[in-house]
């Protein structure tokens, strides 16, 4: 599964730059973490919660960055393992240009899931990994740019329904749904 | 009148009694005192190298007894592939290693690779997600096109390739090439035989047990064939002989093939249950059996049909490749091989049929035979293409089909099997009554008033069932016999216990059964019990599959009915003065021909067992025979089904209004057991035409594993009873079996899916959509919608 975007941040390069290789900021960013620890040299190592359609897990997984040209362009590549849930791991190129206002961060991401993430969630995977790859860049851009005065974009906490529903009445239908959810894929 | 008893009659099926009221006993129920519960640890990549597995945290969790990873099995044998089929080159075929726990490699997402063994089955989940298996993942074959190209990744490092067999078979090359030389016409077509999951509604159990008493070992397991397990398992990986090892098969909640085979957790919970000294249980969840329960069908295959000037078929050739999954399961190389090419030649009399399979290794679950096995795969070939073959030249599809079939008996087909009996234009007819061809036009006009597009599919089908006689299947490379047996004990008082080595999983055995015995001793069937599925109670049995059930082990129990009968007469006899070629049994009494002396049933049964006035100097005291019967010949059930579908154009929604089958299944026990098997056939049938597909992706990842994402038919998907007929009234004895059955069960699955299709095409070229020759099952709305707008 493959997605390409692009956004426009209000720093300058070499602040964006910086703020890409600041495990505190990542921590910050990548939607669930619990926990983000190491440096970009030698990589990272991450907790994150997530739940993908049915399946909920707490996937442990590591971060390198590789292909670094200074302020321009890098590399993430990451593996999630979530136990019995199975696991994830994608890649995401990034580059960064000097734009009016700013900096433009484009990036192609390209992850894919095994175990029961790929047997339960397949059908809802590329939305979910849509909307985690926006979740982590409007958290950055949030996070690089200063507070905001809006909650609907604020870090994302990881817990549970704040994720993956985007509204009050989706909350109340996933809290519904979970029963039967539930005995479907135990 | 239609007899209300015996032969022919529909009691209803006294088991459902128990099904239905929750007192069935299925293997999940039976709990032992003691036992322990197992987790497997499953591969959640297609393909991996196994680096390390940590198990030491885990071990120290609460209730954890022990930790099992394939280290443990190493001196254990693996898991047995029962026919080995030889290569076109005379080569057998590559037999790669299937070990209990996989040991060095995962080969496909499922694979179990450790086991945690604890006092509850929380315990062991909780204790699993502690162990640390590095295991590196590496690339994955999946399409069999692409695990067949020069330098693919190997499923098996030591094989050559990915290659398991290539099988030539039927009408030599020269022959079949010169038959296509000189054909007016030649059809051609490229398919898939979508892969299935078999879905029994009940998962697969095991619960092992070990007495340090007597040192025997028992299996509780959801069998179809407990016999079979014994000898595999006890033979082959285990090494345990038989007569300390007893496999237990109670109630099974469905099988359809799927529950035929030797599973690696049966091995497990058995070894397992000496290793930690306790009853070990497994119970699949349905994630599981998504992803360790052999799979079905997975061909891809070009079939060609050569026709002369006159429209006669006068060539079959098709070249198949098969998928084997990462391993070979127990019937897997027979499935796409013997019980496949044997059938290309279909209901037709085509001098030259040649049959190419090349099984192939691929990093997926395990495939092997699923209700038709084979059968629906030669099907759907033959008859999409004779479908074809019909439009292209024009001519009608059921006089293309008529003017080439079989119609003199016994006739050797080029594909190894004679068929014995049959009437194929009797079922044709039949067919075209109850669907009602006369009356299609204008219901095509409704429906094109409602802006739908109306189809008419017909197919013939002829399958080989009652599998299987023992010396030519042992010819082929089946590594066992296929006869059956049956003991008939008649106890002091005249009831009778039958055991049987075919096993009832939905078919109505317990019914069945009774009524044959009954009608032939004249007693009620209520005297009668069957008892099955316990390699302790039954003399052997290979069990229950390829509408074997009644043609074979119903054949042994005819057998052992008839010595019953033999010794009875010789005991009343000696009763009534009389010599027993003078006995005559009618309705329960023995009588002595031309007089009014007579005895009754259970004065002779009591006599057998109190013999104060008994023949002692002739015959033994008892009343109980057993007989093996191994068949002379497969049995041939064929039929013509029809079935009308509405096509949406806007949407690609096919909906069936109209489902007829005529079968000749020979002579029927009870009808209702029939139509419920054939209703049932077909039921699935339609799931696979439109519905279900068990699918992968690139890297080997199951993305059909739960019903959310794997569709199974429900009842809105199948027409209403009124719209829904099957009928059995054309029947041509089987000319080899005591009871001239043929079996009945496969045939709904082996004749349903090209005829929807076949019926799916008709709507779309009634629309004007000419372009569009085939549509690879399951023709879902958006493959149906892609169709239409592929101008």
């Amino acid at each position: 599964m493959q997605m390409t975007d692009s956004r426009t941040i209000a720093a300058p390069p070499n602040e964006v730059w910086d703020a890409i290789l600041d495990p505190e900021v990542l921590k910050q960013c990548v939607p669930g973490c619990k926990e983000m620890s190491g440096s970009a040299e030698d990589g990272f190592e991450a907790t994150v919660v997530q739940k993908v359609g049915p399946v909920k897990a707490t996937f442990k997984g590591t971060v390198v960055l590789s292909d670094r040209i200074e302020g321009q362009s890098l590399t993430l590549t990451g593996e999630g393992k979530g136990g019995a849930a199975g696991f994830a791991k994608g890649g995401a190129d990034v580059t960064l240009t000097e734009v009016e206002g700013g900096t433009q961060l484009h990036y192609d991401v390209d992850a894919k899931v095994g175990g029961k993430l790929a047997q339960l969630g397949s059908r809802v995977i590329d939305g979910f990994a849509k909307k985690m790859a926006d979740q982590f860049f409007t958290n950055f851009q949030n996070v690089v740019e200063g507070p905001q005065n809006d909650d609907e974009t604020g870090p994302d906490t990881g817990e549970e329904g704040a994720a993956p529903e985007t509204s009050a009445a989706a909350q109340e239908g996933g809290e519904q749904k979970k029963g039967w959810f539930k005995k479907l894929v135990s | 009148m239609p007899k209300d008893h015996g032969i022919g009659a529909s009691p209803k099926r006294r088991e459902d009694v128990r099904f239905l009221t929750g007192a069935g006993n299925y293997t999940d129920d039976i709990n032992i005192h003691g036992q322990a519960y197992v987790h497997f640890l499953r591969s959640d990549v297609a393909h991996g190298t196994i680096k390390s597995i940590d198990t030491s945290e885990a071990e120290k969790m609460p209730g954890v007894v022990k930790i099992f990873t394939g280290a443990d099995f190493e001196g254990v044998g693996g898991i047995p592939c029962g026919w080995q089929v030889t290569d076109k080159d005379g080569a057998p075929m590559k037999e790669p290693a299937h070990p209990v726990l996989a040991q060095g490699k995962v080969r496909h997402v499922g694979d179990p690779y450790a086991a945690v063994v604890a006092d509850s089955l929380e315990q062991a989940r909780t204790a699993a997600e502690a162990i640390v298996a590095d295991i590196e993942e590496l690339p994955a074959v999946v399409d069999m096109g692409k695990a067949l190209e020069p330098g693919a990744t190997k499923v098996h490092d030591d094989l050559d390739d990915n290659l398991c067999y290539d099988w030539l078979f039927g009408t030599d090359t020269e022959t079949t090439q010169a038959a296509f030389e000189s054909a007016a016409h030649v059809t051609t077509l490229e398919l898939v035989n979508n892969r299935l999951v078999a879905n029994p509604m009940e998962p697969r159990v095991a619960v092992g047990e070990f007495s340090r008493a007597n040192g025997e070992h028992t299996l509780h397991t959801t069998s179809q064939n407990p016999h079979v397990i014994r000898l595999l398992m006890g033979a082959f990986v285990l090494g345990i002989p038989e007569h300390k090892l007893r496999v237990v098969a109670p109630d099974v909640g469905g099988g359809f093939g799927t529950k035929i085979f030797h599973y690696a957790e049966e091995a497990f919970c058995t070894f397992a249950a000496k290793a930690c000294n306790r009853p070990v249980k497994w119970t699949s969840t349905r994630s599981e059996a998504f992803m360790s329960d052999a799979h079905g069908r997975d061909h891809v295959t070009k079939i060609e049909l050569a026709l002369d000037k006159d429209n006669n078929f006068i060539g079959v050739r098709t070249d198949t490749k098969a998928n084997m999954g990462a391993y070979l399961s127990t019937f897997a190389s027979s499935v796409p091989t013997w019980l496949h090419g044997t059938l290309m030649a279909g209901n037709y009399k085509t001098p030259a049929v040649q049959v190419n399979v090349k099984a192939v290794f691929t990093n997926t679950v395990p495939v092997d035979a699923y209700r038709g096995a084979g059968r629906p795969e030669a099907t759907f070939q033959l008859e999409r293409v004779i479908d074809k073959a019909a439009r292209e030249l024009n001519v009608d599809p059921i006089r293309l089909r008529r003017q080439n079939f079989v119609t003199e008996f016994p006739y050797e087909t080029p594909v190894a099997v004679a068929y014995d009996t049959g009437d194929y234009h009797a079922t044709m007819d039949k067919m075209e009554e109850l669907i009602d061809i006369p009356g299609f036009a204008a219901r095509r006009a409704a429906s094109e008033k409602n802006g739908k597009l109306r189809g008419l599919g017909i197919n013939c089908f002829i399958e080989a069932c009652g599998i299987a006689p023992s010396n030519l299947v042992g010819q082929l490379g089946a590594r066992a016999g296929l006869y059956d047996a049956a003991t008939v004990r008649v106890n002091a008082t005249g009831s009778i216990s039958v055991m049987v080595g075919a096993h009832s999983h939905g078919q109505g055995h317990e019914t069945v059964f009774p009524q044959v015995v009954a009608e032939m001793l004249g007693i009620d069937e209520s005297m009668i019990d069957i008892v099955h599925g316990d390699t302790s109670k039954i003399p052997f049995g290979m069990g229950t599959y390829g509408s074997r059930s009644l043609a074979v082990c119903g054949s042994a129990m005819v057998r052992a009915t008839e010595k019953i009968i033999n010794k009875a007469k010789k005991i009343a006899g000696h009763m009534l003065e009389a010599s027993d070629s003078d006995i005559e049994l009618k309705d329960g009494q023995f009588s002595v021909a031309g007089t009014d002396k007579s005895v009754a049933w259970g004065d002779v049964t009591l006599a057998a067992y109190v013999p104060h006035n008994y023949p002692l100097e002739d015959i033994e005291p008892g009343l109980e025979e057993t007989a093996f019967y191994d068949p002379a010949n497969f049995t041939y059930p064929a039929g013509a089904y029809a079935c009308e579908v509405e096509v949406d154009p806007d949407t690609g929604k096919v909906t069936i209004e109209k489902f007829v089958s005529a079968d000749d299944f020979g002579n029927v026990v009870n009808p209702m057991i029939v139509e419920g098997q054939v209703h049932g056939g077909i039921a699935q049938g339609i799931g696979q035409a439109l519905l279900e597909n068990c699918a992968y992706d690139e890297n080997g990842q199951l993305l059909s594993a739960s019903y959310m994402d794997y569709a199974m038919p429900r009842a809105d998907d199948i027409p209403h009873m009124e719209s829904y007929v099957v009928d059995h009234s054309c029947q041509t004895p089987c000319t080899h079996n005591p009871l001239g059955v043929k079996g009945c069960g496969e045939a709904g699955a082996i004749g349903s899916p090209p005829t929807v299709v076949n019926a799916v095409i008709d709507a779309l070229h009634s629309g004007g959509h000419a372009h569009v020759s085939h549509i690879d099952m399951p023709v879902t709305p958006s493959r149906v919608w892609a169709a239409i707008n592929d101008q």
